[in-house]
């Protein structure tokens, strides 16, 4: 059945839609962007937990020398597909198809994406492609195993035979559309579907980085897509696209692969910066400070991303070092911008340290080092020398970490939303020290022991190495990471079972969703308040502290008003305002 | 409509510029390729933004002091619960991997594909529902 969905007039309650069926068949059926987003994000949940229980795995092999907990083999298929789950169907499905799916048509003021079934259509090709990568396990000659890169000639059917190489690259054909069809979703509804007065810059943050990374899905995905394409011809065809015997060029797929590869990084980045700033100025009780630089730093970040692919390349002997190495500096820029802003929003607020908060500073922190040491490998003598040792595992992970911080801070700020029940915070803080902790102890032994020389991709190494000690200093510090995890269960467990009723606002929200019920009613609002800036719930509920057209810097030291709303540190029940 | 515009197209010049430096200094096909590609991804719904945003009144999101009543009304038609994305899915899915397992599970996949799309348009043309 096809519903009518009208605007919401400023008072008054229209009639409830649909209800939508439950169980199963409702699940099966639904076209609402909540249930989608939600599917997304549960179906990623088990993905992270099932590569993090890998990367436990690999860990424990790694713990000791000469260690056969795995043979070779298994030990290539692990890293391989603990590095394609946590990237291709845990970080971005989870933010792209999880919380923005969510989040971007409620903080425009739609009633739902612009295209609800092609949104279904996303979900289920992203779930059955899941599973196809997984399935892999399942052959014969084991899942793939040439790293989640596929680099040729490695990849090619004498190097890679069997079906779980081709199960991965139909299942990453599957997943690329998946994401392609959300990006059309989300960049249409945020350009057709806002609600009046909701003008380009009063959107959200949050909701502007998912634009971009839509934007950045459509200029990469499709890359990726072709050259998969080409590399199953090369495998069942004949073809000589990537193979040297038939004057093929076995370096173009890095170049392909690389195209997509590093605008994936900022597809899978940029969601959670977004997420971080509108969690930070909530919690800082501020605006975003410098909203149109935080905007157009987005934006350079996302148009600089395509034209530095090569950096992963600098080895290869084959590519303009001074370009993508300048090119690669100039990303600092405006991400320095974000950082600059991120503490200017946080400068002289009244902070509430929730566990959401903690988790986003914890996602400044660690991102910050990630992207540091990125700054050094963007140094081709650098790289030259830290190339495929443990120094870059430790600076991408120093990256993905970050991107984790991102994801739990995501989920303490709207699981109250979502769910209409709020989350322990001190578990949460307790989860958060765990991980925080876990972090630190892994990847400063990675990092030295990278120094040290020690190689990515090995199963095995001699205790002559004396790479023994700082191995063993990183399995445990990976074991806590994955205790930090587990409270995080725990926590889900324990508010599910005695749940606290979570009120409609109740962190003092800024931005629409906190206009709506948690959880919001199908077709999102009753009521939306008046759009006259970039925090249209805020200044509704302190009409004292925000005007019109009050100027940002004004709003920016007023000083905040500790009796207009309670600080609620999770428990507490804020005021509701609307109706 | 401008705002859209103009971000489509200054990735646009971006990807024009950073592709003649990248061609000029390397002289490598592949990649100038792809950044050209970027230009046009950019150009073309941009380009008709643009035009588009010069001839139309400002939409209610558009206007800085739209109320929400000026939107009222209805904004679009939005399909109710539909079993068929998820035929779809499944049939394309299957149809894929015929590309590991060989051609007989195209035959499941291209069935229930195609009995999805006929399904979508029967649904649609029945819409309208208020
Ligand atoms: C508890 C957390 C984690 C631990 C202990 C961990 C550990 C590891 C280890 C030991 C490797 C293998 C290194 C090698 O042998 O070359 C690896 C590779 C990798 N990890 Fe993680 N990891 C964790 C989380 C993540 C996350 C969250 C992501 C991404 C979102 C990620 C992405 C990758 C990738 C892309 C690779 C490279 C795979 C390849 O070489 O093809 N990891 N990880
Ligand atoms: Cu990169």
């Amino acid at each position: 059945m096809t519903l009518i969905a009208e605007r919401p007039a400023v008072i008054g309650h229209p009639e409830e839609h649909e209800h939508g069926r439950l169980g199963v068949l409702g699940w099966l059926t639904s076209t609402d962007h909540k249930v989608i987003g939600k599917s997304y994000m549960l179906t990623a949940l088990a993905f992270f937990l099932l590569a993090g229980v890998m990367a436990l795995v690999i860990r424990t092999q790694l713990a000791a020398p000469d260690s056969t907990v795995v043979s070779q083999h298994t030990f290539n298929e692990l890293f391989t597909m603990h590095g394609s789950l946590m990237l291709y169907l845990f970080v971005g499905p989870f933010a792209f198809g999880g919380i923005a799916n969510y989040f971007v048509p409620i903080q425009v003021g739609a009633p739902d994406m612009a295209f609800p079934r092609l949104n279904a259509l996303s979900y289920w090709l992203y779930l059955t492609g899941g599973l196809t990568m997984v399935g892999g396990f399942l052959t014969v000659g084991g899942a793939a195993d040439f790293g989640w890169v596929a680099y040729a000639p490695l990849s090619d059917a004498v190097n890679s035979p069997g079906a779980g190489p081709d199960m991965w690259i139909v299942a990453l054909v599957l997943t690329g559309f998946s994401a392609i069809f959300t990006g059309v979703n989300i960049v249409t509804t945020v350009f057709y579907l806002r609600a009046p007065g909701m003008t380009m810059f009063r959107v959200p943050v949050f909701t502007w980085n998912m634009l971009v990374t839509g934007i950045l899905i459509l200029i990469a995905f499709p890359v990726l897509t072709a050259a998969l394409v080409m590399l199953w011809a090369d495998r069942h065809l004949g073809t000589h696209i990537y193979t040297v015997a038939g004057g093929g060029v076995p370096v173009l797929w890095q170049n392909l692969f690389w195209f997509f590869g590093h605008p994936e990084v900022y597809i899978l980045a940029l969601p959670f910066f977004g997420v971080v700033t509108d969690v930070l100025a909530t919690f800082s009780r501020k605006p975003v400070f410098g909203y149109r630089g935080m905007i157009f730093a987005t934006i350079s970040i996302a148009a600089l991303s395509t034209a530095v692919w090569a950096h992963h390349m600098f080895t290869t002997g084959t590519v303009l070092l001074p370009f993508f190495s300048l090119m690669s500096y100039l990303i600092a820029v405006p991400t320095g911008i974000k950082f600059f802003n991120w503490i200017g929003t946080m400068w002289r607020g009244s902070i509430d340290f929730t566990a959401s908060m903690y988790f986003g500073v914890g996602f400044l922190v660690v991102f910050l080092f990630g992207g540091v040491t990125g700054i050094f490998l963007a140094s081709p003598p650098i790289d030259f020398a830290t190339h495929d040792t443990y120094f870059v595992i430790a600076h991408f992970h120093e990256v993905v970490f970050a991107l984790v911080y991102g994801a739990f801070c995501a989920l303490y700020y709207w699981w109250p939303k979502m769910f209409g029940w709020m989350l322990r915070e001190r578990l949460g803080k307790l989860s958060f020290w765990l991980f925080f902790i876990g972090t630190w102890i892994t990847l400063i032994s990675w990092y030295i022991v990278g120094l040290h020389g020690m190689p990515r991709r090995i199963a095995e190494y001699s205790a002559s190495t004396g790479w023994t000690t700082l191995n063993q200093i990183a399995t445990a510090g990976a074991f806590v990471m994955a205790a930090g995890v587990a409270v995080f269960l725990v926590n889900v467990y324990v508010s599910w079972r005695t749940q606290v009723r979570a009120p409609g606002n109740p962190w003092d929200g800024q931005t629409l969703e906190w206009a709506a019920a948690s959880p919001p009613v199908h077709h999102n609002f009753t009521w939306l308040p008046p759009i006259r800036s970039e925090r249209p719930v805020w200044d509704f509920n302190h009409p004292d502290h925000t005007t019109q057209q009050v100027h940002r810097k004004e709003a920016a030291t007023a000083p905040s008003d500790p009796a207009a709303v309670k600080t609620a540190h999770g428990q507490d029940v804020g005021e509701e305002r609307h109706p | 409509m401008k705002v859209e515009s103009r971000f489509l197209l200054f990735l646009s010049m971006f990807a024009a510029v950073t592709a003649s430096i990248y061609w000029f200094t390397s002289y490598e096909d592949a990649g100038s390729v792809m950044l050209l590609a970027v230009c046009l991804l950019g150009l073309l719904p941009g380009g008709y933004y643009y035009w588009w945003s010069r001839r139309m009144t400002p939409r209610p999101e558009d206007d800085a002091n739209a109320s929400q009543s000026d939107g009222a009304g209805v904004v679009g038609a939005f399909p109710g619960s539909s079993i068929w994305p998820f035929v779809l899915g499944l049939g394309a899915a299957m149809t894929a991997l015929a590309f590991v397992f060989g051609f007989w599970t195209a035959l499941f996949g291209l069935t229930l594909a195609i009995s999805a799309v006929i399904g979508v348009i029967v649904e649609s043309r029945r819409g309208g529902v208020h």
